[in-house]
């Protein structure tokens, strides 16, 4: 922790592959300390922006904040472990490419693999390694050299609830110790657990804030009923129906409900489909 | 809702053994017509060993499986529809040239592609967005009108729009009396099945709604000017501590035990007892 509250992220960020625009206008400050998630769905953007955050991709305008790549730890998608070294090689290996001292590796990885319960994998194969077992050794290797900025993305894709857990309790614990951490997930539950929240859709952000920030902006009313009600956008939750009135009052045959993450991003969504229309 | 009926898919006492290892231990499950049930279970708690034998691909070592109320067969396989987590795309092929390859295998009339879907229908499947790939899976699985429909994780990996109209497909199968069965372990997927049936380590740990399911499982809150140190300590002690924005949490904890700890780190806080979410709740089931 080199600064005690060192504010990380982007602003007005820009980002182009060829002529595409891959990510417009956006902003994300990341306190030391803190989680922020990121949230869409495919193609959204989470990616590009986590790849230009981690310095791997140049932006095309705004500015990036971070810090110096070796007081930086970044899990891409996907495997993030070298599948054909054991969990013990793969942190030895990740730790010499951060710098660490012999003792201090030693130290770190004893720590580590007791706190991930890969002690006993230790000499496993890392393609032998079940999908949470696969990701808990790749946070553990970017997070080895105590780094200032953490990112993270979809680390709990495809992974249990126990690992999941798991996961989330070890990033906390990364935030406990001063990191800013940064995570992708196309899991709203999960977005909720974080300080902060940055939904993307279509490389914009969609919305932006606490989550309590973002549900309290939520515009109109969304409300619950046993039966698909006509004439206003709606979507099922169980086997009844939420919806939207963007001017109240509640349809027949429907009541208000206070909406959670799930519910906002659809209203949000549902609004910007109908100003592209208009 | 028209939920009843004689079960289109049944489980009595399954049991599947492989050699040393008891992948299933005695799990009893239905569906019934029009009714969306979710089979949540941690990796390795057996979901899809009860699965493959449900579709016939694994004989049970004990219990009994019918399908539509017989011993599952290929006959029952027609009847069946099933879209795999890997969504069992040729990607190599379009829109239509599976939806046609499938109409042959099952000897339908195949189905007309609607929206968005009808649009990309000269499309290859592996040029699509995940959100149209999934709904291409979905078009497929359905167009043998299947009795019964057989989903792993139907909405990972889309935006929330996207799974509202993945679940709207779902509901609608369902309302027209066919049975739904979900396999996942994701919150958003949970809440919308009718019932939930719950596998840890081989065995039902929780049957019933979400919240019957949830019940009366608790967790401890601790609201602390200093989070990091009240997150160290109880970290530090074993607990399964969570951080939910600048608040923690601890499923299944005593909340005097969380106050004594934190008293003993010299971390002042508040500790109430909330009641957990489903996912403290199934981490809770699968720990015990």
């Amino acid at each position: 922790m080199s600064q005690g509250r060192a504010v990380w992220g982007c602003q007005d960020l820009g980002v182009r592959y060829g002529g595409v625009v891959a990510l417009e206008d956006v902003t994300l400050e990341v306190p030391a300390g803190s989680v922020a998630a990121v949230v869409g769905g495919d193609g959204a953007g989470k990616t590009t922006l986590l790849r230009a955050l981690a310095g791997a991709v140049r932006p095309a305008a705004g500015v990036v904040l971070r810090p110096d790549e070796r007081r930086l730890g970044y899990v891409s998608a996907g495997p993030g472990v070298w599948a054909d070294l054991t969990v013990d090689e793969n942190l030895s290996f990740a730790g010499r490419a951060y710098g660490l001292p012999a003792g201090e590796l030693d130290r770190r990885t004893a720590a580590l693999l007791e706190r991930t319960d890969l002690a006993s994998a230790r000499d496993r194969l890392a393609g032998r390694l079940s999908g949470g077992m696969r990701q808990k050794l790749a946070l553990a290797m970017a997070v080895l050299h105590r780094p200032d900025l953490l990112i993270l993305d979809e680390p709990t894709t495809g992974v249990d609830p126990v690992s999941r857990a798991e996961l989330w309790r070890l990033l906390a614990s990364a935030a406990a110790g001063g990191a800013a951490v940064v995570v992708g997930t196309t899991y709203l539950d999960e977005a909720e657990r974080a300080a902060t929240v940055l939904v993307l859709d279509r490389g914009r952000a969609l919305l932006a804030g606490t989550p309590d920030e973002v549900l309290t902006a939520t515009p109109g009313l969304v409300v619950e009923g046993p039966a698909k009600p006509e004439g206003v956008a709606s979507w099922p939750r169980g086997a009844r129906w939420r919806a939207w009135s963007p001017d109240g009052p509640a349809p027949p045959g429907t009541s208000p409900v206070a909406p959670d993450l799930e519910d906002a991003v659809i209203v949000a969504q549902l609004r910007q489909a109908l100003r592209r229309a208009a | 809702m028209s939920a009843g009926g004689p079960p289109l898919a049944s489980a009595q006492g399954a049991t599947k053994r492989f050699g040393e290892l008891l992948a299933v231990d005695q799990v009893d499950l239905t569906v019934t017509p029009g009714e969306v049930v979710g089979l949540i279970g941690a990796n390795g708690a057996g979901k899809t060993t009860l699965i493959r034998m449900l579709l016939g691909l694994l004989l049970p070592t004990a219990g009994r499986i019918r399908l539509f109320g017989e011993p599952p067969s290929r006959r029952t396989r027609a009847r069946l529809g099933y879209v795999p987590q890997s969504l069992g795309l040729y990607e190599d092929l379009t829109v239509a040239e599976n939806l046609a390859f499938s109409a042959a295998a099952f000897g339908s009339a195949g189905a007309d592609l609607e929206g968005e879907l009808a649009e990309q229908r000269d499309a290859l499947v592996r040029d699509l967005p995940l959100g149209l790939r999934r709904r291409a899976a979905f078009a497929i699985a359905l167009s043998h009108h299947p009795d019964l429909l057989v989903l792993d994780e139907p909405t990972s990996g889309v935006d929330p729009l996207q799974r509202a109209r993945l679940w709207e497909t779902i509901r609608a199968t369902a309302t027209d009396g066919a049975g739904v069965l979900v396999t996942t372990h994701h919150l958003s997927e949970a809440e919308q099945c009718d019932r939930l049936v719950v596998l840890a380590n081989g065995r039902v740990a929780a049957a019933g709604t979400l919240a019957e399911v949830v019940g009366d499982t608790t967790a401890a809150e601790v609201r602390t000017p200093s989070w990091e140190a009240a997150f160290t300590a109880l970290d530090a002690a074993g607990l399964p501590v969570s951080l939910v924005g600048r608040a923690l949490r601890v499923p299944g904890a005593d909340p005097d035990a969380v106050r004594r700890l934190l008293a003993d780190a010299g971390v002042p806080a508040q500790v109430t007892t909330v009641a957990a979410s489903f996912e403290e709740t199934f981490v809770v089931l699968a720990a015990a």
